[in-house]
């Protein structure tokens, strides 16, 4: 049986946010006296996660998503509740646990900006007591399966973004963590770098069953990776389980474009009980269930003649992005 | 810790910092160049100052020069370790890379302390041990074993207090987010020690010597050199120094759990 890498029991955070009225007025007596409220971020959250599952944090900006994972890695400490991750609590940072871990933020780096990236990986080799050889070893294993060669050798302020990213990558996993935690890695990369990321980090997860913890508003992402995701909305979860099930829960319908070889036989399907979007001469727009797609479609067929077919899935980005909007949606 | 470890980082650092800086030729030459003026400047202010008096404070202009030769090796401590990594901790936590530094398994105040190196700062420092030995010269000081050691304690013990304040302001950036301000009236405290502790009112040398101890910084070191220091100064620096250091390795470790990370 696989075992719970990371067991969360009801966390929740809070931080003191100060807010200031507009204006000249505003500003003086922000100054002189700060008012400060505290503002739960996560609420009373639980979930657990086994050992080389890919899961996906889905919500909106400010939901709480970059939080979790902080406190996940032990970044920031949590107010309330028990986090154990790896049979350890992160807050404490203990060098066993950091060994085993690694964070990475698209929107944020480690690389010395000045010289090659090579220099930052035996710089993080010798941190984590890697010597020499062996982190050679590494860092020809790791630049193969990114595919960078003659870039760890150009200074990193000279590299584009997704040839940085690769690096950072890099730099981030010298350790072999078991656990990454990744804050919207492709966060800014043009399609191709983004599609050489998500590989990378299949074929990582399958070669070293890393459990990975991922964060991103790239849709893509997160279809191609996880199999599991995690909504926050509002600090809360508002769903934890397959991704393929969240989908079907969202669009439980799909629309089909029919092309009819007559505009007669379009009329009589307008008529035959299907819920119509709409129809054009010989084409008709209608909408159908995903659990009777099979059967309409054969009935579809076997009554009347047909020229051509199209299934339209919703876009992907529209359907999760309905999770994304606050409380429009109960998940 | 594992020592043999923290000096192969330390190596690694030292590497990868003189590699970064050596990456800009001219702005080294303009540093060394400043090193320079500065140091000159400083003497023809000081000698500006003993002009019409032969003594300040019952200081001589020769032993003065003392306190400037200790105030060059201590500045140029400070622009070699302390100003590349200190006023990085603003940075770090302002922008979250902070993160970066507090998840690897090393210890956070030493990587964010040692990580960086300005390699100019070695010319000042070298400036600083040439006039300090033209003034045991000068001065006809007789150097000795005891003599070494004592300097070489009140020395550290300077750089002790001077790094332990810098780290202090520094670390309250987990809480005022900015403090850039701090640091700039701790650097012209610090412009202050140049002068004998003497040459100042009996309120500033109690400020100076209680809450702000710039006066250990330079001061005592000072008077080891001329044989005027006596041994209670002298201990009370090394307590002053360790007190310092202690307070504010707790007080870093006190404010890391406020620590909020910036937002992504």
């Amino acid at each position: 049986m696989v075992q719970n890498i990371i067991d969360v029991r009801n966390l929740s955070k809070s931080f003191d946010i100060s807010s200031k009225e507009p204006g000249l007025k505003g500003t003086i007596k922000h100054f002189f006296r700060r008012q400060t409220k505290s503002l739960k971020v996560i609420k009373n959250i639980s979930f657990e996660i086994k050992e080389g599952e890919i899961v996906g944090f889905l919500g909106a900006n400010g939901a709480g998503k970059t939080t979790i994972l902080k406190m996940l890695c032990g970044l920031i400490y949590p107010s309330e509740g028990s986090i154990l991750v790896s049979e350890h609590l992160p807050f404490r940072r203990k060098e066993n646990f950091l060994k085993n871990i690694t964070l990475i933020m698209g929107q944020k780096q480690q690389l010395i900006w000045d010289l090659p990236p090579i220099e930052s990986f035996y710089l993080n080799a010798s941190i984590y007591d890697i010597d020499k050889f062996e982190a050679k070893k590494r860092i020809k294993k790791l630049s193969e399966m990114l595919e960078i060669d003659e870039e760890l050798f150009i200074p990193v302020r000279k590299l584009s973004l997704g040839q940085r990213m690769k690096s950072e990558l890099l730099a981030a996993l010298i350790h072999e963590p078991n656990i990454l935690f990744l804050d919207e890695p492709t966060l800014g990369l043009d399609i191709n770098a983004q599609r050489n990321l998500r590989k990378f980090l299949q074929k990582y997860n399958k070669e070293t069953n890393a459990t990975i913890c991922l964060t991103s508003h790239y849709m893509k992402d997160i279809t191609s990776l996880c199999k599991r995701v995690i909504c926050v909305q509002e600090g809360a979860i508002s769903y934890d389980g397959k991704l393929d099930l969240l989908l079907k829960k969202l669009s439980p319908v799909k629309e089909i474009l029919i092309v009819c070889r007559s505009e007669e036989d379009a009329s009589k399907l307008e008529n035959f009980g299907f819920t119509v979007k709409n129809k054009i001469k010989n084409e008709i727009t209608i909408k159908i269930e995903n659990e009777s797609i099979t059967p309409s479609l054969k009935s579809i067929l076997n009554n009347f003649d047909i020229e051509d077919l199209f299934i339209n899935e919703p876009p992907i980005d529209e359907v999760i992005g309905k999770v994304l909007i606050k409380k429009e949606y109960d998940i | 810790m594992n020592l043999g470890k923290y000096l192969t980082i330390y190596k690694k650092f030292l590497h990868t910092s003189l590699a970064s800086e050596l990456e800009y030729k001219a702005n080294i030459l303009v540093d060394l160049i400043t090193a320079i003026l500065s140091l000159v400047g400083s003497i023809f202010l000081l000698s500006i100052f003993f002009q019409n008096s032969g003594y300040i404070g019952g200081w001589k202009f020769e032993q003065a020069l003392i306190i400037q030769a200790i105030y060059t090796i201590l500045n140029g401590i400070t622009n070699t370790w302390f100003n590349p990594n200190l006023t990085e901790i603003v940075k770090h936590i302002r922008e979250g890379t902070l993160d970066f530094v507090l998840l690897k398994p090393i210890d956070s105040q030493f990587f964010i302390s040692l990580k960086k190196l300005n390699p100019s700062g070695f010319l000042e420092i070298m400036l600083g041990f040439f006039l300090l030995f033209f003034c045991i010269r000068i001065n006809q000081i007789n150097l000795n074993l005891s003599f070494v050691t004592l300097s070489l304690v009140t020395i550290s013990c300077s750089i002790c207090i001077l790094y332990s304040l810098w780290f202090f302001i520094s670390t309250t950036t987990i809480w005022f987010v900015k403090t850039w301000n701090a640091i700039e009236v701790l650097r012209s405290f610090l412009y202050i020690g140049r002068f004998p502790l003497n040459s100042f009112s009996f309120s500033l040398r109690i400020f100076f010597s209680v809450f702000i101890p710039i006066a250990f910084i330079t001061t005592i070191p000072s008077e080891v050199f001329l044989g005027l220091s006596q041994l209670w100064k002298i201990l009370l620096e090394v307590i002053v120094a360790l007190v310092f250091l202690i307070t504010s390795r707790k007080f870093w470790l006190f404010a890391l759990k406020f620590y909020s990370s910036a937002s992504s």
